[in-house]
């Protein structure tokens, strides 16, 4: 049997906790998605009006620099959160997004995402504290790289 | 106390910086370490330091990967076949292996931490059967950084899970980019029958544990190897004391509930 959206919003770590109410507006927003291996998920500056649940492969956040080209600066894989953009006005995205594998995701459309968290603000409090979450392990991450933790001790 | 004379009978360039040594003995063997264990290296004439052994655990044959940081280590990296080093030990307390049957193992390594902990990789490769699921998670700094790649494969095709990761790379890296850590978030295992093995710099290994711990773990299934610098290696000096222990007796291995509290200790 295939899993639905809810099915699989229900499944999601990211999720877990979510009233089964929650769950199923969410699940109005949200549909399921592949990305071939090679294609681009989206490109730096776009509009920002969806995220994805990953469910498997994987997704390098990547960025262009003149002359080295486009750089990876993170790997999302299963369990992880794509896209946090969509939370705060302009809507752009920070980096770019590139499948390098075969990668199945869930989507959730943003303005519908933001619709439900203004009528609910439950929902939207539910929502924004996760993603705070996500937000915090991200930067956490980046301190750790910041210490270049494996280079020589002078 | 005395060393014992090895001759290094093979030597391989793993990186830039690191490198591996095989050291038989001239006369006789010191008894044959068990993985996490170390051994007091001599460079004669130059200084003595803890490496762990990064081979199977022989008697006839002692493996250490050591990489060039300071006197001491870049004289032993630099060793040649045929050479002559003092070898004392085996010393320390060793990964606690086999865990029981039916157990998820999950080896995490960054750097040269992963040196320790390949033991423990050949030890879930040669009793396969014995457990669950079985995981080798690694980081480094760049691609050209990573220890022991051509053994990946062969892991994998033991049946190991085989996760990699670094902190930076250019175009021609296919693999992720990210801090180890990260690469728990997707793993599947059964935290409570759980044991996990991580060595690395401390920093990495207090964001290891609090990833596992997070998912389930309980404390004292997470076994760290708390590598801070020793002198003796027979807890007579007291050099490698960090809380109530002392890291050369009652170390490198002790389990996050005791090493928790005493990670934030800095050096003595
Ligand atoms: C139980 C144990 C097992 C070890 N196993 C290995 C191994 O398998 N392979 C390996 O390459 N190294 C290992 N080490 C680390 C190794 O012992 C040190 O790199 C070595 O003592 C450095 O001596 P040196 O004279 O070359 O450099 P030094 O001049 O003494 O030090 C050079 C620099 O390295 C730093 N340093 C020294 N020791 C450590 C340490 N333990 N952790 C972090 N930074 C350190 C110093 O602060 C200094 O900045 C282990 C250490 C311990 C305690």
């Amino acid at each position: 049997m295939t899993a639905t959206s809810y099915d699989l919003l229900a499944a999601s770590a990211f999720l877990t906790g979510l009233s089964e109410g929650h769950l199923r507006q969410l699940s109005y927003t949200a549909s399921r998605c592949v990305f071939r291996a090679g294609s681009r998920v989206f490109a730096e500056g776009g509009h920002a009006d969806r995220f994805w649940l990953i469910n498997a492969g994987r997704i390098d956040l990547d960025t262009h620099v003149p002359g080295r080209g486009d750089v990876v600066v993170e790997t999302l894989g299963p369990g992880a959160v794509l896209g946090w953009s969509w939370l705060f006005p302009p809507y752009r995205w920070h980096f770019g997004a590139f499948a390098p594998q075969t990668t199945f995701a869930v989507s959730l459309d943003a303005s519908g995402v933001r619709r439900l968290c203004e009528r609910d603000p439950a929902l939207g409090y539910q929502l924004t504290s996760r993603f705070v979450q996500v937000v915090v392990e991200r930067l956490q991450a980046t301190r750790m790289r910041l210490l270049d933790l494996y280079k020589v001790p002078s | 106390m005395m060393p014992l004379p090895y001759r290094v009978t093979g030597r391989r360039q793993e990186t830039s910086d690191t490198a591996t040594l095989i050291l038989e003995p001239v006369r006789q063997p010191m008894a044959a370490a068990r993985p996490g264990q170390f051994s007091m290296v001599y460079a004669f004439g130059v200084g003595e330091v803890p490496i762990s052994v990064s081979g199977p655990p022989d008697a006839d044959l002692v493996v250490h990967t050591l990489r060039a940081v300071g006197a001491v280590t870049r004289a032993l990296h630099d060793a040649r076949v045929g050479q002559v080093l003092g070898l004392r030990g085996p010393y320390g307390t060793d990964w606690g292996l086999p865990v029981p049957v039916g157990s998820d193992l999950v080896i995490v390594g960054g750097g040269i931490g992963l040196a320790p902990l390949r033991p423990a990789v050949y030890h879930a490769l040669d009793q396969r059967a014995r457990y669950r699921r079985v995981a080798v998670l690694i980081g480094a700094r760049t691609p050209d950084d990573l220890l022991f790649t051509k053994e990946y494969d062969d892991w994998r095709a033991g049946g190991v899970e085989v996760g990699v990761t670094v902190d930076r790379a250019d175009t021609t890296w296919a693999g992720r980019v990210g801090v180890v850590p990260d690469l728990i978030t997707g793993l599947e295992f059964a935290p409570e029958s759980t044991v996990a093995l991580v060595c690395g710099p401390e920093v990495m290994m207090r964001f290891t544990a609090r990833a596992l711990l997070r998912r389930g773990v309980p404390p004292a299934a997470v076994r760290v190897s708390l590598e801070r610098n020793m002198h003796c290696g027979t807890a007579l000096c007291g050099h490698c004391q960090l809380g109530p222990l002392l890291l050369c007796r009652d170390g490198p291995v002790v389990g996050y509930d005791r090493a928790q509290p005493l990670t934030g200790v800095k050096e003595l």
